[in-house]
Formats: structure tokens, sequence, C-alpha cells
């Protein structure tokens, strides 16, 4: 036990929530984000943000299980998803894909629309959790719904992807902000889904650039209701 | 307990094995060859569990109640009748060059792996399991909706993909809020998020908490179970994948999204106490019933038209569970039950009948009876059935959903008799032409197995004439379960 252990302990809780607002930036910075390429370095550095907001607080509460579900996020989330990502787009030539983007401010002020609600909604909720990391529940409801408008608005096949990889991300991070980790089996088939999904994924956009000639989901609006 | 492992594992094993022999042509018998061993596992649990009671094993991770048993066993049988209907339609199939030995091997391994992780979700007493479980079932048929590689199929799949992923993360996001309550009720740790140490102390969990995590696991699941108006990939996936995979995704995955709901409810009605997961679910379900029937109206694809039909009796039994009390759980229960037999008999007998005509859309399928008379019937007996005819299972529990309605909610009645009015005629008036009149629709080489389509239909006129008293006892027990009303 060292005199300034509480110093330190404090300004670990608040780094915390620097890592959190470093999730939700980044979430930000992705729906504005037009080349596909930079696009996976910003999940990668969300990844990143993600595991080093885990490992603070299984630092903080001293929760062995924690540190293993740091450890699985960062193999799966900041190296094993990436490669593939860019395996993917290397494979599909489409590294230097500029993506047109509309409306980058009306996005954005949706997107600080749902941030509000986010809060909102998870304000009486962050009250009764018992972890250091309460507070930011709503910033893990905020990453997942602006995750969420990134699908909704990106037309490309990869760009929709990343989004719903990183609305996976926002959910691990409200499982280690509002509770302490979910259990650890869980945990690890929550993991095994995610990895099985972007390899099906990958699967897929082979699949339909051989069908359309290109990614663009607008050619995967054929079904319609008559 | 050896029969729940042997549940669990043949479809494991079978799916690993067949994902080497899957191409071979003994791939076909050697799939219902699986699917009869897991149903004989899942008949025999049946036979401990109606001997010895319920069973809870492996450090109460694994459960059978009487909510769950009979679930367990209607899905080990329909995934065998499927297999046995699947053999002549896939070989048909692939004489028409739709299907490669690939592909082939992808499927029977895929349909082994579903039928796996259908049963791990339904037995799994831990709500995280039963999440791993529930996308494990999507990813794995996510591959089989596409298999084809058409432009249509290549989409349906991408639509199912992307909109059931985002609607499962819903109900990981809820099953999270669901673990904060139980860390703060019954302490955190492996055991928190077993549902029966969670319904022990529903009391206990906070309602704040609960009202949160049961909309986003509503609107989670119930994007699985196809409830408006998150139902969008349910016909696309429906219409464009193989018809066996049809028959089981209406009759089987969405039967299981909607068990976990159920055991979601019961969770959330005893920390809110004030009823109001029944009400958000009466609203979900009858907007499905009224919407599903009206879209129904207007389909021209017959396997489309029956999926949009699936999507209104899912939102029938959302609505019956949402009233809740022992009568209209009870219904419920039945319907879940007789809807998975009498839709995939349906599918059975439109799979034929498409590959006859070449064409699912119903203006090129003409005159069923007179070149196979046994289709025909299959498929008219069975419309019969899903529109709630007399004397099928169907009738009873529509019967037994619309009296409690109007007795507990007299306004939604109207909507209800409007939302059944017009899916019969729609039904109806689409299926006459394709049994009856002039046909244009040959013989296909392979014979139809339409053995599964006629012991549905038997079945589901059984459960509308006699309930065994041990499936009664089930669905009374059940009832009082779900509880709410």
């Amino acid at each position: 036990m060292f005199f300034w252990e509480p110093e330190v302990n404090t300004l670990l809780t608040q780094s915390i929530n620097l890592f959190a607002t470093g999730l939700l930036v980044l979430a930000f910075a992705m729906i504005a984000q037009r080349r596909i390429l930079t696009l996976i370095h910003l999940f990668t550095l969300q990844g990143a943000s993600l595991v080093a907001a885990t490992l603070v607080v299984a630092y903080l509460t001293d929760q062995h299980h924690l540190y293993y579900s740091a450890a699985i996020t960062f193999v799966l989330k900041v190296v094993l998803i990436p490669i593939l990502l860019h395996r993917l787009i290397d494979r599909l030539n489409v590294r230097w894909d500029v993506e047109t983007l509309f409306n980058i401010p009306t996005t954005m002020l949706i997107g600080i629309v749902l941030v509000i609600f986010a809060f909102n909604l998870a304000t009486p909720i962050a009250g009764l959790s018992a972890s250091i990391a309460r507070g930011t529940l709503g910033i893990a409801l905020a990453s997942v719904l602006l995750s969420f408008l990134m699908m909704i608005v990106r037309a490309k096949a990869v760009p929709q992807v990343i989004g719903f990889l990183s609305m996976e991300n926002g959910l691990f991070f409200a499982a280690t902000a509002a509770t302490s980790g979910m259990p650890m089996l869980v945990e690890l088939g929550i993991a095994f889904d995610v990895l099985v999904g972007i390899l099906i994924l990958g699967v897929f956009m082979f699949q339909i650039r051989e069908q359309f000639d290109s990614l663009d989901i607008r050619h995967l609006e054929k079904l319609k209701e008559e | 307990m050896e029969a729940l492992l042997l549940v669990l594992a043949i479809p494991l094993i079978g799916g690993l094995l067949l994902a080497i022999w899957g191409d071979r042509e003994v791939g076909q018998d050697l799939n219902a060859a699986v699917s009869f061993l897991t149903l004989a596992a899942a008949v025999w649990l049946t036979a401990m569990v109606i001997r010895d009671g319920p069973l809870l094993v492996w450090g109460e991770w694994f459960f059978v109640d009487a909510l769950n048993v009979f679930l367990v066993t209607l899905t080990a049988f329909v995934g065998f009748t499927t297999s046995l209907f699947s053999r002549p339609y896939m070989r048909v199939e692939r004489d028409h060059g739709k299907m490669t030995p690939g592909r082939m091997r992808l499927y029977h391994s895929m349909y082994q792996l579903f039928n796996c992780m259908m049963l791990m979700a339904l037995t799994t007493n831990n709500l995280g399991i039963l999440w791993v479980a529930m996308e494990a079932a999507t990813l794995t048929t996510v591959l089989l909706v596409s298999v084809y590689r058409t432009a249509a199929s290549l989409e349906a799949a991408w639509k199912y993909f992307i909109l059931c992923g985002v609607g499962i993360a819903q109900a990981l996001f809820g099953t999270i809020l669901l673990y904060l309550a139980a860390e703060r009720a019954i302490g955190g740790g492996e055991d928190a998020l077993l549902w029966t140490h969670l319904a022990n102390a529903k009391h206990l969990l906070a309602p704040d908490i609960l009202s949160l995590a049961f909309v986003f696991l509503l609107l989670g699941y119930g994007t699985k179970v196809g409830l408006v108006p998150v139902h969008n990939w349910l016909p696309d996936a429906h219409a464009e994948g193989p018809t066996p995979i049809s028959a089981v995704l209406s009759g089987l995955l969405l039967n299981v999204a909607l068990y976990a709901v159920l055991r979601c409810k019961v969770l959330a009605d005893g920390a809110l106490q004030n009823g109001l997961p029944g009400k958000i679910m009466i609203g979900f379900g009858l907007i499905t019933v009224v919407a599903a029937a009206f879209f129904l109206s207007r389909q021209r694809d017959v396997k489309r038209m029956f999926a949009y039909s699936s999507i209104e009796h899912m939102g029938l039994m959302t609505f019956a569970f949402g009233m809740g009390g022992p009568v209209a759980n009870f219904a419920g229960l039945l319907h879940m039950t007789v809807h998975a037999l009498i839709k995939s008999a349906i599918f059975f007998a439109v799979g034929h009948a498409a590959q006859k005509a070449g064409s699912q859309a119903m203006e090129d399928i003409r005159g069923l009876i007179k070149v196979s008379p046994t289709v025909g019937w299959g498929l008219m007996l069975g419309s019969l059935a899903i529109l709630g005819m007399p004397p099928f299972g169907v009738f009873a529990s529509e019967f037994l959903i619309l009296t409690t309605a109007m007795r507990e909610y007299p306004w939604a009645t109207p909507f209800l008799l409007i939302a059944l009015g017009v899916a019969f005629a729609a039904i109806f008036s689409r299926v006459q032409p394709m049994v009856f009149g002039e046909t244009s629709v040959r013989a296909l080489a392979h014979p139809p197995a339409l053995l599964p389509v006629f012991i549905h239909l038997g079945l589901g006129l059984m459960l509308g004439l006699y309930i065994p008293p041990y499936l009664n006892d089930w669905y009374e027990q059940a009832a009082r379960m779900i509880g709410g009303g």
C-alpha cells in the first residue's frame, strides 16, 4: 500500500470516463468518415479504448475475469477482426474507396439527439448500478445507437459491417460499465458468435460482388412489397 | 440427463459428419437418420420428464420444465419430418442444377447445427447462453437462405443477417440490463443469469431496470418472432431460401424466439407487478396481426404469402400471452404447437407444388389436384387448417383467444376478427385456383414425400379434438408459470 494510492485510483476512475468518451467520439467520427481504410483504423482504435477501459475497471475492482475479458476483446477487436477486414478490402479491391455521403451535418445532428436520448434513458438506471463506471452506461447506450444510425445511413456493405461491429463494441462496453462483466462463458459465447458472424459476412461480400459487380447495398433493394 | 445430452450431442455430431459427407448421395439419408436419432432422444427425454418430473442438470445450467419440454419434442419432430421432406425436394433441386455438391454439404451440415442451436436455446437455463444460441441459430441459417446465390436470395440473406443482427444486439443489451438487476438482487457471478434463480428472486429485481430491459428484449427477440414493424426480413428469407428451410424457420425458429420472450416476460412481470409487459405485448401482437393480414392479401408469391401468414399467427400468440391468465396462455401454447405443425405441412406441400410448376408465383400454379391429388389436398387441407376451420387445432386455440379477448379486452376483438377475415379471404381465394382448375404443372423425377404433410395435418386435427393428458398438464403448468392476466 502506497501513500499515493488514493490519488492514483481517482485518476484511474476518471480515466474510465476518458476512454468512454473516446468510444463515443470515435463512434461519431465513424459516421462522418468517407474512406473505408480510415474507417477500419477508427474501428481498431475504438476496440483499443474498449480494452483500456476494461483493463482499468478490472484493476480497480480487482476482478480477474475482467482481465480475461479484456484479453478476448483485444485479440478479437484489435487484432483478428481488423486483420480480417484489411484482407477483405484488399481482396475486394476497395482499399482506397471513398464513399459519397450526403448530409453529414444532418446525420451529426440526429446523432446528438440520439446521445441526449440515450443519456436520459440511462440516468435512472445508472444510479442503481454498483459498478464504479456506472456513469458511463449512457455513453455505452449512445454509442450503440450511433452505430445503429451508421448502419442505416451507409449504402456500402463494408461500412455497414463496421457499423455492426462497432455496435458490438458499445454493447461490450455496456457490459463492463454497468455490471462488472458478464459471466465468462456467456462472454466467450458472444465473442465466438461475433467471430463467426464476421467470417460469414466476409463470404457474403464476395457473393454479393460476384453477383452485382459492386458492393453497393442499393442493389439489394429489389425485394419490395407490391 | 443422458437423454438431454443425446438431444444436444446428436445434431452437433451429425452436423460435423455431414460437413464431410453431406455431398454424397447418402447425405440425404444420413441427414434424415441424424434427425430421427435426435427425435428418438427427445422422445426418451420426454418420457423421463413424464416419469420423473422436471430436470435441472449440469450445475443448473440446463433444464427441462413444462414450458420447454413440449417445444423440445416439437422441434425434434418437425426437424425430422422436414428432413424427410427435404430428401426428394433437394434431389430435384440438385437435378435442376441449383445445388452443387459443395452447397449440398453446407445445407446438410447447417441444417443439423441449426437444429442443435434451437434445442440448446430451448433447454438452457442461462439467459446469456440463450442469447448465444439464438444468435448462432441465425448465423447457421443465413448461408442457407442465400444458398442458391441468386440476386434475390443474396438480398434476402443480407437483410436477414443485418436486421436480425441488430435485433439480437438489442436483446443482448436487454440481457446485460437483466444481469445488472440480478447483480443487485442476488449477487453477480456465473450463476446470476440462471433463469430459475432469477425467477425465484423476481420480486427483488429493480423495476426501473427490468422495464427497460424488457423493452429491449422484446424488440430484440421480437425481430426474430417477426413482430411488425421489425418483421421485414421474414418474408424475404422465407421466399428466397430452400423450402425445407422456410418450413423450419416458420415452424420452429419463430417459436423459439417467442419462447425467449416468454421467459423474459415472467421475470419482468414479477419485478414490475403492474402488467406493463403484458400490455406492451398486446400492443405489438395486435399491430402485427392486423398489418400482416393486409400485407398478406397483396402477395403474389406463394411462399411470401404463407410467410406473412406466419407473422400473423405469431402476432396472435404474442397477443394471447400479452393478455395472460390461464386460458389465454393455454391457448397461446396450443397455438404455438398447432401452428408449427400445420405451417410446416403447408410449406412441404407448397414446396412440391412450386417445384412442379417451376415457379413460386401463384398465378403459375394451377390445378394441382389433377396432376398430384395428394399435394393438392395437402395444400387445401393445410390452408383450411391454418385459417382456423374446425375441427383443426387452430380453431380451438383461436376460439379460446377470441373469447378471452372479448371478456378482457373487448375493444381488440373487432380488429382481430377483421384481420382473421381478411386473411381468410386472401388465402382461400388464392389457394382455391391453385388446387382446382385447369393445370399446367408437370410431374417430377422424384416422388414427393407426402407422409410428413399428412402426419402433421393429422396431429393438428388430433389436437383440435383431443389433447393428451400429459400435454394438457404441461400446458396448464406452463400457463400458470407465465402468469399475467
